[in-house]
């Protein structure tokens, strides 16, 4: 028996170790067992938030134009009439929102104007450049170039990410958007920019945006199992069936 | 005519008390390394099933949990390189469980496959350092645990094997 007990110990441990695993693993499963592509329940915000109180559906949000800031605006592209309104709350370090950035892109092009693409900002406190770079997008914006940074931020995101200072780097963006570096980096240190950012952060604290990226279509949060292009898709076109 | 062969035979299996602490010492060791690749298996299972899972895994005592590994060092040809760990360490524990009930052959092996995943964990250690610039706790307690088995195994090989 001796001669065995430490194949015998092997095997047990080997049995313990992948049905840990096996429980682990459907576990994990459970919790996003659910197949529909929408989470069940979707808290609306409260209207004593002033950004929230503005955006009572989505489709009459403000919208943000070329050098202007207003609080409660947003920033779309797509299509400003269109039937299915995909919001997201992202953080510019959070590397699964520099993936979901590619998809999305995608799935804009898809669906050309029968999408309209609102971007919120999300910073999470962990990922140490996203404020400036929220910062940097919103600065841009205020020289009307907002998505153009905020693609070029995405589309950089290994690049600026683990540097020690990312403020020089969003800087060089600017001058190749063009920008007036000046302006820019003034506006990127001002409180109304600040203010900006704070604003989307607060209307997603109050939709209760558990963190990146968090997708809300029509209002409804999207099941985060389903942020891949089919997963995406799924949801666009639930939505514009139910709109037929 | 009396033969001298019953007493070095006597004197081969009754070894010097030195040595019989040494042995017994050594399988203390070996049980030590069992333990301690026990943890880094947890480790890498529960990183392995959040990877497959395609599950965010939240850091609480470190920050970059996320960047770590959702880089592309995460994975090896689209194996997930803590899968790769926890099969390293439940050969780990394996080999000590051998040495441990006196197979001296598994003793050598075990010293230099910990010593091969001294050397991933501290490229990995280097990586998360200077490249990603980002630190994983669940990595950190994976190259840790690689440490101590390290100081473990090395101890057994030139500490005690030599008394």
């Amino acid at each position: 028996m001796k001669r065995y007990l430490p194949l015998i110990i092997i095997v047990g441990v080997l049995s313990v170790a992948l049905g840990a695993g096996v429980t682990l693993w459907r576990s994990s499963k459970r919790a996003n067992s659910n197949t529909q592509p929408f989470t069940q329940s979707t808290p609306s915000p409260p209207a004593a938030s002033p950004a929230a109180s503005a955006s009572a559906t989505p489709n009459q949000i403000p919208v943000s134009q070329p050098g202007q800031l207003g609080i409660a605006r947003v920033h779309e592209r797509g299509g400003t009439d269109a039937k299915v309104t995909l919001e997201e709350y992202g953080d510019y370090q959070c590397p699964p929102c520099g993936m979901l950035f590619h998809d999305l892109k995608t799935i804009e092009k898809e669906y050309g104007s029968q999408l309209r693409f609102i971007f919120r900002h999300f910073p999470l406190q962990g990922h140490k450049h996203a404020v400036t770079a929220a910062h940097a997008a919103e600065a841009a914006g205020l020289q009307g170039r907002f998505w153009e940074m905020h693609d070029m931020i995405y589309q950089n995101q290994l690049s600026w990410s683990p540097a020690d200072d990312a403020r020089p780097v969003f800087i060089q963006y600017a001058r190749n958007l063009n920008l007036d570096v000046d302006r820019f980096t003034r506006d990127m240190d001002s409180a109304d920019v600040a203010q900006r950012v704070t604003a989307d952060y607060e209307r997603g604290v109050s939709l209760s945006v558990p963190g990146t990226p968090t997708i809300f279509i029509n209002g409804r949060q999207v099941n985060p199992n389903a942020y891949t292009p089919d997963g995406l898709r799924t949801a666009i076109d639930f939505m514009l069936g139910n709109k037929k | 005519m009396p033969s001298n062969k019953p007493d070095t035979f006597q004197a081969e299996v009754e070894t010097s008390p030195a040595r019989r602490s040494a042995t017994r010492q050594s399988i203390y060791l070996y049980i030590a390394a069992a333990l301690l690749s026990l943890v880094g298996l947890a480790d890498s299972i529960y990183l392995t099933v959040e990877h497959l899972a395609g599950r965010s895994v939240q850091c609480t005592i470190t920050s970059g949990c996320e960047e770590v590994l959702t880089s592309t060092y995460a994975t090896i040809s689209g194996l997930p390189l803590a899968g790769v760990g926890a099969a390293a360490y439940f050969i780990v524990f394996s080999l000590a469980i051998l040495a441990a009930f006196g197979n001296r052959r598994t003793g050598d092996f075990l010293f230099y496959v910990v010593a091969l995943m001294l050397a991933v964990s501290l490229y990995l250690f280097a990586l998360q350092a200077f490249v990603l610039h980002a630190f994983c706790q669940f990595c950190l307690l994976s190259g840790a645990v690689t440490l101590l088995l390290s100081l473990v195994v090395a101890v057994e090989r030139f500490y005690f094997k030599r008394k």
